[in-house]
């Protein structure tokens, strides 16, 4: 949620479409709620902790320095810890990278929510880390076999 | 003060690094296969990339350590120090190749947003002689100071001013890279005007 948050706010349409697939996902595909929390996360039905964090976020999508000593008392008042705050932060910013490189490379990104769903179920199930793109290759080279 | 509890003593992410060691692997290891080893971009121009966003984002550590680890690649003289300083201020007037000017381009383009990099900055570095290689490391290095920068600041870590603590590790980087290093080692500048050493 705090990576489709910052990708949408970036606008860079891969990353969120992608993360929001992900976070659907893991909330059973609750696609409503991934919405609201990318548009307006105060409104949306989450802890006051994750609002509070998913503002850190909103922050740290403008620039570090925008990150106030109130934004960190608010997330620390509803619980959170050094850690979630460092994470937090930490995805927002490498999301700040993740969505400069995608879209500074002018890469295809289809705009269709559907394309979008099996990716996050994968993503949601197996994570980032695996013989994935080895595999998607491999299935890319079998395809592309069968066409010639 | 910080925003979350850090190890007093160091500076900007070396803090960072020390409270988040799995985190802190694949970082080092995306800032070596950016910024070191065998490219058609030399170690300094690379660390001028990363230097010149980290300046546009107002990020004194990360401008400061990657300057510096430029200029140390440079020759390490007061004058390569002057060069990074008018790079950062104005690239375009500088001596460096039309090349590496129209990839600096490229990198303050990506710094504002991805969607801000146009075909007319992307033909410009191809009619100076850039590689998609060359594009595509240039594109990453300026996104991942985008984080590196973001990280930094938005916990709010100490950056100290003394010029002689950014010599030392510019000097540790360009000899050592990034990865298999103590960042927990006490740098000596600042052990120096502490009077003691941080362990």
């Amino acid at each position: 949620m705090i990576a489709a948050h910052v990708s949408y706010r970036n606008r860079c349409d891969f990353c969120q479409l992608s993360h929001s697939a992900a976070a659907a996902a893991h909330l059973k595909g609750n696609y409503d709620l991934v919405e609201q929390i990318k548009i307006d996360p105060e409104a949306a039905a989450v802890s006051d902790k994750l609002k509070a964090l998913l503002a850190i976020a909103g922050k740290v999508q403008l620039g570090g320095k925008q990150v106030t000593s109130d934004d960190i008392a608010r997330a620390r008042q509803q619980g959170a810890t050094d850690k979630e705050i460092h994470d937090t932060v930490l995805i927002a910013a490498a999301f700040s990278m993740y969505n400069r490189y995608v879209d500074g490379l002018a890469t295809f990104q289809p705009l269709d929510r559907e394309a979008y769903r099996d990716m996050g179920e994968q993503l949601a199930r197996e994570g980032y880390v695996r013989d994935r793109f080895q595999e998607d290759q491999k299935a890319a080279q079998a395809a592309q076999a069968a066409q010639a | 003060m910080a925003h979350i509890s850090l190890t007093e003593g160091l500076p900007g992410i070396r803090g960072l690094m020390t409270f988040s060691p799995e985190t802190t692997k694949p970082l080092t290891e995306l800032a070596q296969v950016l910024l070191t080893g065998p490219h058609s971009l030399t170690p300094a121009e690379r660390e001028m990339i990363a230097t010149y966003v980290s300046s546009q984002n107002d990020c004194f550590y990360c401008q400061s350590c990657h300057g510096s680890t430029a200029a140390q690649h440079l020759g390490g003289t007061p004058e390569h120090y002057d060069f990074i300083a008018k790079m950062k201020r104005d690239f375009e007037s500088t001596n460096l190749s039309p090349k590496m000017k129209a990839l600096l381009n490229i990198a303050g383009k990506v710094q504002i947003g991805g969607k801000n990099v146009t075909s007319a900055d992307i033909d410009r570095a191809r009619h100076e002689g850039a590689t998609d290689k060359e594009i595509h490391d240039t594109v990453l290095i300026a996104a991942a100071f985008c984080m590196f920068n973001r990280y930094v600041d938005g916990l709010a870590t100490w950056q100290p001013v003394d010029p002689e603590i950014y010599r030392e590790i510019g000097q540790q980087t360009s000899k050592q890279g990034y990865v298999g290093r103590d960042y927990k080692k006490p740098l000596e500048a600042i052990a120096a005007k502490q009077g003691h050493t941080n362990t």
